[in-house]
């Protein structure tokens, strides 16, 4: 680490940032193991990232905001050319006439969390340690960014065989996410997104701190616990603060699809300490709601984490299958997204339940 | 129908021979070095155990791990040329990108990345270049390699592509082994081209060890069908299977576990196949070993084949048992093959847990007044230390609070003593031959993995389509269609796609049809 409190991002924290990512996806924002090669083919031809905390920068520099756009399971399929996003960013650059200082990441849940890293590695950039979410959600507006008042224009999509789309003018990210969502599925369901950059002021108020370091953490007490044969779900826990909400095995598993996202629903029997008992998520791309014996006990945007209980490998709710054994686990959201303005886009009204009233969890202990 | 069920192991060659569902006998014999000697040994001790002769013999079943063992120990694999039709997608992670160097390594690394390929709509990514392709075939020439590869973007929704470079490849190089990705897996580009190249890799010694199999039926009489089991449980015939090796990879847990659902009649359950050094653990479901979740490895190459759900465990009939300070541990070192020499009952030097039981009176096996010495106190330690092991893995296979029986299969079976973790104990008959009768009740099937716009049809109009292709694919792989059935349905929306596209994935199983 040097004087700015800055570190270099090296080949061996790949692998525990994606498995930290990936359970801070909360069931969505796609596997990040394709992101995690792509990155680590970069580092091994040279290419070097450094990590800044939001400390770190002036005022007055500009932060680009970059992130995949598509659908996870073609992510899997057509792997990226490799630039989308750096074009992307490049065309909102070019637009504007300024030069970005570092990238950010719009949602460290998921795939996303490798985006940044891999356009940063491109333009010989630094990436910042925070994001827009804390975890990941299925839209482009849903980041404390948009909710404090970032502007959603300039932005640019750019796809695999070199075409570049810039959204000169959008009204806001609603705007934009309807826009960008259409252009992705012209260009194959797999694009580049970059918007409008953000004064580094603005991000120090506005990101939700520290989530790099934190889906590191998380991956790291993972590996550590499976290299000690430990129990996992319980190790999360005590690495972020979590609490262990139900055990059960999968029992039902309803999707259906509803304005372009997969929503539905998953039945849980309880075993261990909640035998007897009966759990219920539902999903839209992530899990937004876990109810135990009809009362519901996390909420978006507190975060909802289905882990293998064996193993616990993060389930993305693609992969959700009857007879699984889940841990359950809740973690708090940061307080960035608990605000009334946080609530109106990412509480649970928003996301169609009108009946709930957001409870936010408390954290349990933290221990190393 | 009378069958024939082999399974060629490590350490042993099992076969049984089967009249309609009666198991008339079954046999082990030594696994030898060029695997064939031990195949047409165990086939004639099984006809004369049967007491009859191969021409009565209708159908002949393999499952082998042969395959697997080629890629993990990475011998007699061919150099492979690894064609992908993609550009300009895809760019970023070469084929092979994430295999362990030394794989890589036996194999050339020798890869090309060329236009075609196909967006998850069926739209073209880029068209194909024939003379692009033919400047790669020139290369391939160039290099001497026989073998290739081919994977396109998306080829699970379009194998139009792969088709058509595989027909301008075979026409440049007619001598060389062809694979198309969308014969042998789904979608996931990586996953899929891993099991291409693997497969392709394989094509000299499948063809070798093919014919082999060929030549030991021959040799004992038997001139009718014979097929090899895949990893799910299922059969193909022996050409396809000459050019899909890569499928029988995992056949050999699929196997043991369908066998002891056969033996036993119970088809859910936990099954243990205990061998000479580990034991598997996986459980049953409706018959059907449950199929794992995540990514599987094989050889350290991550692929997504549909594969069964299990874990080894460092324990079997040849484990060591090691009296130490901290008290008595077992394996997961083992004698292995070499316990005929090595254990104390068979006049070697080595205690392991085959003595402790024999010790016990828990079998009769070898000379037991070699292990009379034994202290008591410390074959109840090692025989707890056992129970400890086994009742351990038991729980951990364990997907419900459900009281599952526990059916105990393999060789090593003598190693329980009684009911593990408090569930039902079950020790069927040939219990020690499970994984041969396995594979002579496997059945045949076909699968189809797509996706469709739900925008143009209904689901239930999709799930109809992609059920009938599912049922004619087990057809064409020789299945009678009376008795084919849908034993997996799974649809899976596209998320954030508009159009309401989703992947349907449907599996449909039926016996063989013979004659």
């Amino acid at each position: 680490m040097s004087d700015d409190g800055s570190w270099p991002l090296v080949e061996a924290d790949l692998l525990p940032l994606s498995i930290g990512a990936a359970l801070l996806g909360t069931g969505g924002g796609g596997n990040p193991y394709v992101g995690m090669l792509r990155s680590r083919e970069l580092l091994r031809k040279g290419a070097t990232v450094r990590v800044l905390p939001l400390k770190a920068l002036p005022d007055d520099a500009l932060i680009g905001e970059v992130g995949g756009i598509g659908a996870p399971v073609v992510g899997v399929e057509k792997i990226e050319e490799g630039g989308e996003c750096y074009r992307a960013m490049r065309a909102v650059e070019e637009t504007l006439g300024i030069r970005m200082a570092a990238l950010i990441s719009a949602e460290i849940g998921g795939a996303n969390s490798m985006e940044p890293v891999i356009a940063a590695a491109m333009a010989g950039l630094p990436v910042i340690d925070g994001d827009g979410m804390g975890r990941a959600f299925p839209e482009v507006q849903m980041t404390t960014f948009f909710i404090y008042g970032a502007k959603a224009s300039p932005a640019a999509i750019a796809d695999d065989k070199g075409n570049v789309v810039v959204f000169r003018d959008v009204v806001d990210m609603y705007w934009l996410e309807r826009f960008a969502r259409d252009t992705s599925v012209a260009m194959g369901a797999a694009a580049g997104l970059a918007i409008a950059p953000m004064r580094m002021d603005f991000v120090r108020r506005t990101a939700v701190p520290g989530t790099v370091t934190q889906a590191l953490t998380i991956g790291r007490a993972v590996q550590d616990a499976r290299a000690k044969r430990q129990n996992v779900v319980e190790r999360v826990c005590a690495a972020t603060g979590a609490t262990l909400f139900f055990t059960g095995k999968i029992t039902d598993i309803r999707r259906e699809l509803k304005g372009g996202f997969a929503r539905g629903e998953a039945k849980i029997v309880g075993l261990g300490d909640w035998q007897g008992s009966e759990g219920r998520i539902a999903i839209q791309n992530e899990n937004l709601v876990l109810w135990v014996d009809g009362e519901p006990v996390i909420m978006v945007p507190d975060l909802i984490i289905n882990l293998d209980l064996e193993t616990g490998e993060p389930i993305t709710t693609e992969i959700l299958r009857y007879g699984q054994r889940v841990a359950v686990i809740g973690l708090p959201v940061h307080d960035l997204m608990k605000t009334p303005e946080a609530m109106a886009v990412v509480g649970p009204q928003a996301f169609g339940y009108p009946e709930l009233t957001f409870t936010p969890l408390a954290f349990g202990p933290v221990s190393a | 129908m009378i069958r024939i069920g082999i399974d060629v192991g490590g350490t042993n060659t099992d076969a049984v021979l089967m009249d309609g569902k009666t198991v008339m006998a079954g046999v082990k014999a030594p696994t030898s070095a060029d695997v064939m000697t031990g195949v047409v040994q165990a086939l004639r001790d099984v006809l004369a155990a049967a007491k009859t002769t191969a021409d009565k013999v209708d159908v002949v079943m393999i499952g082998t791990t042969h395959f697997t063992n080629a890629v993990v120990q990475r011998r007699d694999l061919a150099p492979v040329a690894a064609v992908r039709l993609c550009l300009p997608a895809t760019a970023s992670l070469p084929p092979m990108v994430d295999w362990p160097e030394d794989l890589r390594d036996v194999l050339g690394n020798h890869w090309y990345l060329a236009h075609g390929g196909n967006e998850f709509d069926g739209r073209v990514i880029s068209r194909l270049d024939e003379a692009e392709l033919l400047g790669i075939a020139a290369d391939i020439r160039a290099k001497g390699i026989k073998s290739i590869a081919i994977t396109s973007v998306f080829s699970p929704v379009s194998s139009e592509f792969e088709k058509q470079a595989g027909e301008i490849m075979a026409k440049a190089l007619p001598d060389t082994h062809i694979t198309l990705s969308a014969d042998i897996g789904r979608i996931g580009l990586l996953e899929r081209e891993n099991a291409a190249i693997m497969n392709a890799c394989l094509r000299d010694l499948s063809r070798h060890v093919v014919e082999a199999f060929r030549g030991a039926l021959a040799d004992v009489g038997f001139t009718g069908r014979f097929y090899l089991t895949q990893n799910d449980g299922t059969l193909m015939d022996a050409a396809f299977a000459e050019r899909f090796p890569v499928l029988t990879f995992a056949s050999g847990p699929t196997n043991s576990m369908r066998g002891a659902a056969f033996l036993s009649g119970v088809a859910d359950a936990i099954v243990v196949d205990i061998g000479g050094t580990t034991s598997d653990v996986g459980s049953l479901q409706k018959g059907f070993p449950r199929q794992a979740t995540v990514a599987v490895e094989v050889g350290g190459v991550r692929t997504n084949f549909r594969m069964p759900d299990v874990f080894s465990i460092g324990l079997g009939g040849g484990s060591l048992v090691v009296d130490g300070p901290d008290g008595v541990t077992v394996g997961p070192r083992s004698v292995g093959y070499r316990i005929v020499t090595e254990a104390l009952l068979f006049g070697g030097s080595t205690l392991t847990t085959s003595d402790i039981i024999v010790a016990d009176g828990g079998a009769d096996l070898g000379d037991r007044a070699r292990v009379a010495h034994l202290d008591k106190a410390l074959i109840r330690r090692a025989r707890d230390r056992i129970a400890f092991m086994l009742e351990d893995c038991v729980e951990r296979a364990r997907i419900s609070a459900e009281p599952l029986p526990v059916i105990v299969v393999g060789g090593g079976s003598i190693l329980v003593e009684g009911p593990i973790a408090g569930l039902e104990l079950i020790l069927p008959n040939h219990f020690a031959v499970a994984n041969a009768v396995g594979a002579a009740i496997a059945q045949v099937s076909g699968e189809v993995d797509r996706v469709y716009a739900l925008a143009e049809m209904t689901r239930d109009a999709a799930l109809d389509d992609a059920k009938r292709q599912a049922i004619d694919a087990a057809v064409a792989a020789g299945a009678r269609r009376d008795t084919v059935e849908i034993v997996d349905v799974e649809d899976v929306p596209l998320a954030y796609l508009p159009g309401n596209a989703t992947r349907v994935r449907v599996k449909a199983v039926g016996e063989l049809h013979v004659g």
